[in-house]
């Protein structure tokens, strides 16, 4: 009996070995006619400002599970990038591959070693902060860049989160840190003579929500912000939010502060609509995306104010130009987390180019050039400009308020 | 000894070790000859940690025969308790006594996790120990993820609402940062240290299922009023296999999270202890080797599908169901027995014996 269960677990093993085998060689192949193929119009259009081989960039993130719309929406960005830099340079400057980590750190650090053993030079992502920061020790073994679009928290750059002088040093961040949004929301709340006496309503088992309500919440004190009530919901209870919003209505709150993500953001929001509560919201980046949201009265949303680096319906060429790019080939609006992508595509462009960098070196020699230039370098992008790195990965960019009227945002 | 003369017992379980030891030296050897991808040298430590929760889990399923849906709490309680030692440990204190300390601590915490929900419920006869070994595990998941725990130097720091509310000095580390977890660890685990405690687990559990006490807990499972008729301490019996059960869910626990340099409390949900459930359903349930195998061979499929993107779901829930109805169904068995009749003698009573490994 047993000798049969082990060969039959052998069998199937042989089996997805095969499968996967053939899967393999299918895609090495299509690799393989990719690269005769560049070589072809390497040749033949030298036109690009880069030549030489392309540099392997992985992408890593949920595309499946829970978190799937970030990650989904931060690899068709990647792609929709690196499509359009290969197009205008004539031969192509990155490979690119993405993928799956469902959410999980475990998954994650198994997607990074996965793409290290498809020749991976540079790792763009992950996606969300707990395998951000499980990915991120290993690429520090490696001396491998990472640029990650959207884990947000300092234990992603800094292997002690308390303490600057234990960055990693290989790991940058393209979005603002947890810290960064909480200080700029509580100083931004401050400076700008809105209501002092403050509810918040976050999410506890959230890193990216608890992050910036602990610092929202420190800076408030320094400020002279009178945080009246701090209301948590966990990933688990968050089907009914009523209760909170009833707190923060008897506690008096003037001002919500709600660092979470779009979805509950727009229950709190009818819930409060329902009990006729109407203080002032404010939100960071994750409301973006509240305005998409299938069979939500978008009149609820009147008067919302959020700290974004990036509006979909934003004037500027630069956004309606990718804008209308991602809608023509995913068609869907792209959110805050598309537009990070889509930078960090661009920045490790701008900055390979830059630094002479190319496929012929190694990760860690990329990682060198890339450091070097990442430090010093300026980039003009989707979600900011004039954005600059410090030595930690830590990136410095202003945060755009922005208030929802009549459907849109405008800026404030 | 002569290998024939042996008990039928030792011998299989000295084929249980051989995979174990024969699966590390050729791991060794590819390793060192530069065989082995990253994507599956990356997985040898979580293929050990769910190879040792595997035959843990079957200590309580299929020896004991009662269900439990909370071994991912156990495996978090003794995660975080083993890191956290580990982490205010290691920098001061030698690294293999640390490590050993980190892995007694986990294990003893999880033991008397164990314990507590043991006591009162293993009393019972039926489905109650599903149902509070699933409540525990979520208990554990939620207490966790709200927990604050800082260090500086006036002691240890505790609270339920946040980072800021520890009250800590300025020279204060924050430990446990609620849904953060604990990060900054140094990774610890590998392959050998993996291997060593699979074995231990081994050698602890089969020594266990074939002891006296082992009877014992198997007559409880085949029938607790006959067992409680000739005299076995019913309660006593089963406690034992529940706490061994935890602690080695514990140190398997201290060996994952030992392996990555972030360790948050979500990960130990209801989807994980499923995960086990399913090693140890596969693998046979009574099965230690089975659980062994199927532990390490599901593990790493998911990885191996991975090329097939969105289909790796569908095609990793096939091969489960697959392999249960080639393991389970009563015409299976039949056609399999008679396929094999010929070329093994002795066949038809091995099919018939139903049970320990």
């Amino acid at each position: 009996m047993k000798k049969i269960v082990s060969s039959v677990l052998a069998a199937s093993m042989v089996l997805s070995l095969a499968a996967c085998g053939s899967s393999a060689s299918v895609s090495e192949s299509t690799a393989a006619s990719s690269e005769t193929s560049t070589a072809a119009t390497g040749e033949s259009a030298a036109s690009g400002s880069y030549t030489g081989t392309p540099i392997k960039i992985g992408g890593i993130g949920p595309i499946t599970g829970g978190a799937a719309v970030y990650g989904n929406a931060v690899k068709n960005a990647q792609e929709l990038a690196v499509k359009e830099i290969n197009a205008a340079n004539g031969s192509d400057v990155f490979e690119w591959q993405f993928e799956d980590d469902e959410n999980d750190a475990e998954k994650s650090v198994n997607a990074y070693n996965n793409l290290k053993d498809w020749g991976m030079q540079v790792l763009a992502g992950p996606v969300t902060t707990t395998p951000s920061v499980a990915v991120a020790s290993e690429t520090v073994n490696d001396n491998l860049f990472m640029l990650t679009p959207s884990a947000s928290s300092l234990s992603v750059i800094l292997n002690d989160a308390g303490d600057e002088s234990t960055a990693r040093g290989n790991v940058f961040q393209i979005c603002f840190t947890d810290p960064n949004q909480g200080v700029a929301s509580a100083d931004y709340i401050a400076d700008n003579g809105l209501p002092t006496k403050i509810g918040v309503i976050y999410d506890a088992s959230d890193a990216y929500s608890s992050g910036i309500y602990e610092k929202f919440k420190a800076e408030a004190e320094v400020k002279g912000l009178e945080i009246v009530t701090a209301e948590a919901f966990t990933a688990d209870n968050k089907a009914d939010l009523s209760t909170q919003v009833a707190k923060c209505q008897e506690a008096g709150a003037e001002l919500v502060f709600l660092p979470i993500y779009y979805q509950e953001a727009s229950q709190i929001l009818i819930a409060a609509d329902k009990i006729g509560y109407a203080p002032e919201f404010f939100g960071c980046d994750g409301m973006d995306g509240i305005l998409a949201i299938e069979g939500f009265d978008t009149s609820l949303a009147e008067g919302l104010m959020l700290l974004t680096p990036f509006a979909a319906d934003a004037e500027d060429e630069k956004t309606q130009a990718f804008v209308a790019a991602y809608k023509e080939a995913y068609g869907d609006t792209p959110n805050q987390f598309a537009a990070d992508a889509y930078d960090v595509i661009y920045a490790i462009y701008q900055a390979v180019l830059a630094g002479g960098l190319n496929g012929d070196m190694d990760a860690s020699e990329i990682c060198e050039g890339l450091k070097t230039q990442f430090t010093s370098m300026t980039f003009d992008g989707l979600t900011g400009t004039g954005m600059t790195w410090d030595a930690t990965g830590a990136i410095s960019k202003s945060p755009k308020a922005v208030v929802i009227k009549d459907g849109a945002y405008a800026a404030m | 000894m002569n290998i024939k003369n042996m008990k039928r017992s030792t011998r299989s379980n000295l084929i249980t070790f051989g995979i174990v030891i024969a699966f590390y030296l050729i791991v060794q050897i590819l390793s060192a000859a530069g065989l082995l991808t990253n994507s599956f040298k990356g997985q040898l430590v979580p293929i050990c940690a769910y190879v040792i929760l595997a035959i843990s889990l079957n200590l309580t399923v299929g020896i004991l025969g009662e269900l439990s849906l909370g071994h991912a709490g156990f495996m978090s309680v003794g995660a975080f308790s083993g890191t956290l030692v580990w982490v205010t440990m290691s920098p001061t204190t030698p690294q293999p006594l640390a490590l050993l300390l980190a892995f007694v601590v986990g294990g003893v915490v999880a033991g008397i996790f164990g314990f507590l929900v043991g006591v009162p419920v293993l009393r019972l006869s039926g489905d109650y120990l599903a149902i509070v070994t699933l409540a525990f595990g979520e208990i554990v998941k939620n207490v966790m993820n709200a927990c604050y725990l800082g260090l500086d130097a006036n002691g240890l720091h505790f609270s339920l609402k946040d980072a800021g509310s520890l009250g800590m000095e300025a020279d204060g580390k924050v430990l446990i940062n609620g849904a953060m977890g604990i990060t900054g660890i140094s990774k610890a685990s590998n392959f050998t240290i993996g291997t060593v405690l699979v074995i231990l687990t081994l050698l602890v559990i089969l020594n266990l299922v074939h002891s006296r006490a082992g009877r014992a807990i198997t007559s409880i499972r085949d029938n607790e009023i006959a067992a409680r008729s000739v005299g076995i301490p019913i309660t006593k019996y089963k406690l034992m296999a529940f706490v061994t059960s935890a602690v080695f869910a514990g140190i398997a626990g201290v060996l994952y999270s030992l392996n990555y340099s972030s360790l948050v409390a979500k990960k130990f949900d209801y989807n994980t202890s499923i995960l086990i459930l399913v090693f140890v359903v596969l693998g046979g349930i009574g099965n230690l080797r089975g659980s062994v195998i199927a532990a390490a061979v599901l593990t790493v499929l998911p990885e191996m599908l991975r090329s097939m993107n969105d289909y790796r779901m569908l095609i990793y829930a096939i091969v489960l169901i697959v392999v249960m109805i080639f393991n389970q169904s009563p015409q299976m068995i039949e056609l399999r027995s008679k396929l094999t009749a010929r070329w093994r003698k002795g066949g038809k009573d091995e099919t018939k014996k139903k049970g320990v490994a």
